[in-house]
């Protein structure tokens, strides 16, 4: 049996966490010598319960570890240990680093910088389109995304970089081979080509709340920088914000109006010192003042047009439709922004008849430029 | 010796005549009743037995034996204790046989003679005019209601010593009478609810005259407070108003479920029935063991109004498909199968979400999927039967505030009539009479659009995503709205409109 497969077992034994594994393999300094370990010897280590130790000297497990570890190759999963010149170099630094990986595609590539994008799972229109829209800049600037996979923006951000040049990572809280949530199976099978897909846990562990906080340190270990989005201020976000904070990694956050409490924990990340970002150059800036081993000329193209686009017309990328537009068109654009108005609302505001509204907005809706939202709710569409 | 008298029963919602034959010969003493009867037509017995004898006839000691023909149909109600009584005293002669010749009697005894309410009056009073009667004995409390039938003497009796009083030519009574158009002109001129009591909503207004004039379901989806129940309450004073046929047709159902007295003889408005979202699936369609109709058809001709859809019974819900297309429901029982009108229109209201305030992300928690799962209550088969969804909002202060007077439901209730006589007209040839029922084939026929338009509903159906059954839904309302404005064609305005307020689709509600 080789190196690996002795520590795969490891990572799979039931009841047998992170610390205990690592405590273990501290004292035995090899997975071999756990795998043949002694009762007598086991019972000397304090930490272990009776538990613990059956777990080890279950034949069982063994086994089944062996058979798992067959399966692994068959459905194109790496097992990637510490050892592993792959092991992404970031990670050996952080507390508690994982023992191995599962990694479905590839790793981010350590010469290029990477950006973890984590927000909240239930979302605000704005918090989408951000989301959607900073992982696609992103990404064609060549900056790899890393997220969650979970519900909500970590779907986004996938979703906005998935078929740009940088790719996008997805860091799963659950077995490497279990699509949770389930409605995101496309995204998943997609990321397999265009990135990767990572976990820390073995085939077929199911998605239980404990294992989440615990691979929110993969995200912010494997980034250079946590983005983000959207999060009130109890947030699960903020796991990951002090993993990171811990590792030294730069936090930016996108601001939210102060009174839309689904931004409130962002605007607090931003009163305590995280870096304001409305446009994705203010986080390009920020990597290339500190970049010392990265190839500058990556980025350097980019510098030229720093800081030009800031206006929100620009960012939802319909400065060239905006100008078309007819008068009275323009004055219902004009009107509306990321956060839903209802009809009612604009035919208050507009002195326009409800028909000719209604007729401005199904145009504009033909011309995608707004959207509907609910039944007659509408935003700006991007 | 051997006797008949003429009496009636509802069957569904029409009424049925039933002889009642009593004969009294000699043998042991008994009181048998026969003809396939219900329990309470079999309790009969003791009610008339002792009413006869506390009104002073003295039943002789022989064999009686009472049958209600067709003996193949069940009985059912109380309507049959006076026409026995007065059969067994024409057959012991205390009223003469002529006089009760053409006569219908229908009322229930008590055990003192007097007689009492019953239900289902009106319809059988219909019937006994087809049938050629020239007058019917009815309770008095029910007089008024048999009485809104005109070519037939209805005489309203308390007791029964009066009916052989009256039937001996002993009393005069003088038949009851309804001046029906005065009935009419007075519910004109009162309405307390009206559609001026509605500040803003422009737009749910406007989906509401669309909706009536088309005779489209529609669905309201608001936050709480967002006055879906005050706009569904004011539906109905902007329908056209009842014509006597009409009102007969509702009135009948009304008078089989015993809500017509002898205030409300007839019922002159539209119906606007609002059953609350715990209602049993019999309750909603009519059925039961004995067989009575249900919400749907109490809301015949009227408004049906469905408050917290979501909240109602899958079941109960499911079950509506059937008489929205139909639009009559039919029961079958071991003992008959009912027909009863269900022509209404389905108002429907819920909140976009549980907590009801879904997209404000400020005052909704709800995530993405558990507002999904909300809307999931309802089923999209259900949901394709409703052409119009509006969204309601709540409105501000400013808006209460302000003193507009706003368009009263009569001058609505103007524009609807238009649209609705123009469908009439164009429908002459075809079964339906409402641009709702066109088929899909009738569709083509009816709703042509010009190049333009087409061009502009394939645009809209390939960039909002519309499933088939929403473009059929469209090109509906469209015809609707293009009626409302006396337009022949259907133009590129009035797409849009419909488009705008087009139904919701379950793909429709994610962000």
């Amino acid at each position: 049996m080789l190196n690996d497969e002795y520590i795969h077992w490891l990572n799979c034994l039931p009841d047998i966490g992170i610390k205990k594994a690592n405590e273990l393999l501290d004292y035995y300094k090899d997975a071999r010598n756990i795998y043949y370990a002694k009762e007598e010897e086991l019972i000397l280590i304090p930490s272990l319960t009776k538990q613990n130790i059956e777990s080890i000297l279950s034949d069982k497990n063994k086994e089944s570890a062996k058979i798992s570890y067959d399966k692994l190759y068959k459905k194109g999963i790496y097992f990637v240990t510490k050892d592993n010149t792959a092991y992404p170099e970031k990670l050996k630094h952080i507390f508690e680093p994982p023992m191995g990986l599962y990694v479905k595609g590839r790793f981010p590539k350590t010469d290029i910088k990477t950006m973890a994008i984590i927000g909240a799972r239930n979302y605000s229109v704005y918090g989408k389109e951000m989301a959607k829209f900073f992982a696609k800049e992103l990404g064609e600037k060549g900056i790899q995304v890393i997220s969650g996979l979970a519900r909500g923006i970590d779907s986004f951000a996938h979703q906005g970089a998935i078929e740009t040049i940088g790719g996008t990572f997805g860091v799963l809280g659950c077995g490497i081979d279990i699509c949770y949530p389930r409605e995101n199976i496309e995204l998943y099978t997609r990321m397999e080509q265009c990135g990767g897909i990572i976990s820390e846990y073995g085939l077929g562990i199911p998605p239980l709340p404990g294992l989440f906080p615990m691979r929110n340190r993969i995200i912010s270990g494997l980034s250079d920088g946590i983005l983000v989005i959207e999060a009130k201020l109890r947030s699960g976000t903020f796991i990951t914000v002090d993993y990171g904070l811990e590792q030294g990694k730069d936090i930016y956050a996108i601001p939210g109006r102060i009174t839309d409490i689904s931004s409130s924990g962002c605007n607090n990340l931003i009163k305590m010192g995280a870096k304001l970002v409305t446009c994705v150059d203010d986080i390009i800036e920020e990597f290339i003042a500190n970049c010392e081993n990265l190839c500058l000329d990556k980025y350097c193209d980019l510098s030229s047009d720093l800081k030009e686009e800031l206006n929100l017309n620009n960012f939802l990328g319909n400065k060239k439709i905006y100008k078309k537009l007819e008068t009275k068109e323009k004055i219902v654009y004009d009107m509306l922004s990321l956060n839903p108005k209802h009809l009612e609302e604009i035919i208050l505001n507009t002195d326009l008849d409800m028909k000719e509204l209604i007729d401005i907005l199904v145009n504009l809706q033909l011309k995608d430029c707004i959207k509907q939202i609910g039944n007659h709710y509408y935003v700006l569409s991007t | 010796m051997f006797n008949k008298t003429f009496s009636a029963a509802v069957h569904g919602i029409n009424g049925f005549l039933v002889q009642v034959e009593a004969d009294i010969s000699d043998g042991l003493p008994e009181f048998l009743m026969v003809g396939y009867l219900a329990s309470e037509v079999k309790e009969a017995k003791e009610r008339v037995r002792i009413s006869l004898k506390n009104s002073g006839f003295k039943l002789p000691v022989k064999r009686i034996t009472i049958n209600l023909s067709p003996a193949d149909v069940k009985k059912e109600g109380t309507a049959f204790d006076l026409p026995i009584a007065v059969a067994i005293l024409v057959t012991l002669g205390f009223i003469p046989e002529e006089n009760i010749r053409d006569t219908l009697i229908i009322g229930e005894l008590s055990l003192n003679g007097e007689i009492n309410k019953v239900n289902g009056v009106l319809p059988i009073v219909k019937m006994a005019l087809g049938q050629g009667f020239s007058r019917c004995i009815v309770p008095l409390d029910n007089a008024k209601e048999g009485a809104v039938i005109s070519d037939i003497d209805v005489i309203g009796v308390k007791s029964l010593e009066e009916v052989v009083r009256y039937l001996n030519n002993e009393s005069i009574i003088e038949p009851e009478y309804v001046d029906v158009e005065k009935l009419f002109q007075h519910y004109d001129e009162e309405t307390d609810i009206d559609f001026s009591d509605i500040h803003g909503q422009v737009a749910a207004k406007r989906a509401v005259e669309i909706a009536v004039s088309g005779m489209h379901n529609i669905l309201f989806i608001g936050t709480p407070g967002a006055g879906k129940t005050m706009l569904a309450k004011r539906i109905p004073t902007i329908m056209p108003e009842l014509t006597l046929e009409e009102s007969m047709e509702i009135s009948k159902v009304y008078s089989v479920f015993g809500l017509l007295n002898n205030d409300q003889s007839l019922i002159l408005k539209r119906p606007f029935r609002s059953p609350h979202h715990t209602i049993s699936l019999t309750a909603l369609t009519g059925g039961g063991r004995k067989a009575r109709p249900g919400e749907i058809s109490l809301a015949n001709g009227g408004v049906l109004f469905l408050d917290e859809l979501p909240e109602f019974n899958k079941n109960t819900l499911e079950i509506l498909r059937q008489p929205l297309e139909d639009k009559d429901v039919t029961i079958t029982r071991l003992n008959g199968s009912f027909r009863y009108p269900a022509n209404f229109m389905l108002v429907a209201a819920m909140n976009p979400c549980n907590c009801g305030y879904y997209p404000d992300r400020n005052r909704c928690s709800c995530s993405v999927n558990q507002v999904q799962r909300y809307l999931g209550k309802i089923s999209q088969p259900l949901l394709d039967r409703i052409d119009i969804c509006i969204e309601t909002l709540q409105i501000n202060y400013k808006e209460l505030e302000q003193n507009i007077i706003n368009e009263s439901s009569r001058e609505i209730r103007k524009r609807v009539m238009k649209a609705r006589m123009i469908q009439l007209e164009r429908y002459q040839e075809e079964e339906i009479h409402f641009n709702s029922e066109l088929t899909p084939k009738m569709i083509q026929k009816y709703c042509n659009l010009g190049a333009s338009e087409k061009r502009l509903l394939e645009k809209a159906f390939h960039h909002l995503n519309l499933s088939a059954r929403a473009y059929h839904r469209i090109l509906k309302v469209a015809r609707t709205i293009a009626d409302l404005e006396d337009s022949l064609d259907i133009k590129a305005s009035h797409l849009n409109e419909a488009i705008c307020y087009r139904s919701i689709d379950k793909k429709y509600w994610s962000m």
